[in-house]
């Protein structure tokens, strides 16, 4: 097995010596003085996130504003620390272009106290509804307030392209007479 | 009386003065918050003096019964809490666990898949080490080490936010595969991340490689022999401190660390001096590892493909085929399906040897799940470790042990 084992000469004069060392320093110093920063004023400037971000869990419509989430559960069953509370319920009668889907959420919550910020119901959800977006920065002054509810995961989680829309495909394949 | 202060002897000639001579003892408790202890380690001293005489870790100040709840849920969900382990690595972590639970499958992932786990696993060794250094700085009174150290860190954190989402809590392991494929271009931000770390890291070790201070205080302090680094079973760095070529991506190769061409840095005395330029020189070691397994990435599957009762289909099937939507569904409510049996396996992660144990009946939860921490057996030794020295080499002692709490109490 090739090892290498670390060299530890004894100190040289100089190195042992007060001021040599006090210059040497000093050099280092100078040279980080007139390099650039590499902070940012975090309030003012903010660090630029990258796609995929895994960010505070949120709900989306697809580009017609239609609902997603057809209440399945599968995100509230894999939340590792059981952060997600979903009540099924009924598709609203004003929506009669999603009767055949037959379910969606009558409540929605996610405990942001309890979130850790996985993934996994994202990773899991079969309709493209949850999504971990941008924001990481969130705050309350109660326990209450840090719990989002159905409408704010939605106010958060605004429109996302759709490429599949299969919900409209199984009802034009219905209409078709091709019905299983 | 001459004065004496030769201090690490002065407890022997304590011991060796007549009975009236004999001083009280002093009992001192360090930490559980104590700035220096990396977490929520707690010493109970004796002191004679300032002379340590016995020394009492006390740990579980961060126990949250890590082995139990994997004994509650499947195996995927249980990687975001290896990501806890050893917070300071937790993309070594998350490889170890799924190749220990790969093992239990039988199941070999593709090549990519392995090689994304070689490059995740030695940048988060890197973003340990430079973690242990910097700490390690603070600890002797050197802060702008700390500092430079932090600036290098926070590059490799913005290459793992754009790996896996997260900073810290990466979360990047599945079992079968990993969770996302390499973002388009981000192999050439690890190469040039390596182009200009490596004059860098030159910078920050020539800091305390030799400045006198810093070798006054590590220099023949906290000697551990050969002999006691493998009697109390001591891992990584810390063992090869000591002068044992003990590494298991050499001994035991797993992940296709065979195909890579690297040397494994020992020391020769042992003492925090020796720890501290292991770490070092294996930080150099892995920027060649990562530079090999960038250049040769092969393409493919980034997941075992044909694992269909392990890894979860992708997105886009789950959204248009029905036998894909089922197949999700029971992968997530009944677990990747593994065989009955049990598997031990262990990775060299920065800190050493971590190892899981996992007993299964079958099915996709485990029965039990033991993990080997190597901060845990470091630990074992600091009773025989500190006597006998001052306190404030307790604090240097400590700080080239490179432990973390969080996977020494799990």
């Amino acid at each position: 097995m090739a090892t290498v084992t670390v060299s530890r000469p004894p100190l040289t004069l100089s190195e042992r010596a007060y001021l040599p060392q006090i210059l040497a320093g000093m050099r280092i110093t100078l040279k980080h003085l007139f390099a650039p920063n590499v902070t940012l004023s975090y309030p003012e400037q903010r660090p630029a996130i990258p796609p995929g971000y895994r960010g505070v869990p949120t709900l989306v419509m697809d580009p017609h504003g239609r609902e997603k989430c057809v209440s399945c559960q599968l995100c509230e069953f894999v939340c590792p620390p059981k952060a997600i509370r979903i009540t099924p319920g009924a598709v609203p009668a004003d929506q009669p272009d999603r009767a055949h889907v037959e379910k969606a959420p009558a409540a929605f919550d996610i405990d942001m106290l309890r979130c850790i910020y996985c993934g996994l119901c994202q990773e899991v959800c079969p309709e493209e509804a949850i999504f971990l977006q941008n924001d990481y920065s969130l705050s309350g002054y109660s326990r209450d307030e840090m719990v989002n509810h159905k409408d704010r995961l939605y106010e958060l989680g605004g429109t996302l392209p759709d490429q599949h829309f299969k919900w409209d495909k199984k009802k034009a394949a219905e209409e078709h007479g091709n019905q299983h | 009386m001459p004065t004496d202060f030769s201090f690490p002897d002065s407890a022997a000639k304590a011991a060796n003065l007549p009975k009236e001579f004999e001083t009280e003892k002093m009992s001192l408790s360090m930490g559980p918050s104590h700035p220096s202890t990396h977490g929520v380690l707690r010493i109970q001293f004796e002191l004679d003096g300032e002379v340590v005489t016995k020394a009492d870790p006390v740990i579980g100040y961060l126990h949250r019964g890590d082995e139990k709840i994997a004994e509650n849920m499947t195996y995927n969900q249980f990687v975001p809490y290896t990501d806890r382990l050893d917070y300071l690595a937790p993309l070594a972590n998350n490889a170890a666990y799924a190749i220990a639970v790969e093992r239990l499958a039988k199941l070999e992932v593709p090549p990519r898949c392995q090689a994304i786990r070689v490059i995740t696993s030695e940048l988060a060794r890197v973003s340990s080490h430079l973690m242990g250094l910097g700490a390690y700085g603070i600890d002797v009174g050197a802060w702008t080490v700390f500092m430079y150290c932090f600036t290098e860190r926070e590059k490799l954190y913005t290459l793992f936010e754009k790996l896996t989402g997260a900073r810290f809590t990466t979360s990047y392991s599945r079992i079968g595969g990993v969770a996302r494929d390499l973002p388009p271009g981000w192999l050439d931000e690890v190469g040039a991340f390596c182009t200009q770390f490596l004059p860098i890291l030159d910078e920050i070790l020539a800091l305390l490689t030799r400045n006198k201070i810093f070798l006054d205080r590590s220099v023949g302090v906290g000697v551990i022999s050969r002999a006691d680094a493998i009697a109390y079973g001591l891992s990584g760095p810390n063992l090869r401190g000591s002068g044992v070529a003990l590494d298991l991506r050499k001994d035991r190769p797993y992940s296709g660390y065979e195909q890579y061409d690297f040397d494994v840095a020992v020391g020769s005395t042992g003492d925090c001096y020796d720890r501290y330029l292991v770490r070092g020189e294996e930080m150099k070691q892995s920027i060649r590892i990562i530079r090999q397994a960038v250049a040769k990435m092969p393409g493919g599957d980034w997941f075992a493909r044909d694992a269909r009762k392990i890894f979860a289909p992708p997105k886009d099937k789950v959204l248009t085929s029905m036998e894909e939507l089922i197949n999700n569904f029971m992968i997530v409510t009944e677990g990747p399906q593994m065989p009955a049996g049990e598997v031990y396996f262990e990775a060299e992660n920065p800190k050493g040897t971590l190892g899981f144990f996992i007993v299964s009946t079958g099915g996709g939860v485990p029965y039990r799940l033991k993990i080997r921490s190597p901060s845990f057996c470091n630990l074992s030794i600091l009773p025989k470790l500190c006597v006998g020295n001052l306190v404030s080499d307790v604090v240097s002692i400590l700080g080239s042990l490179d432990f973390v709490m969080g996977e020494c109490d799990r």
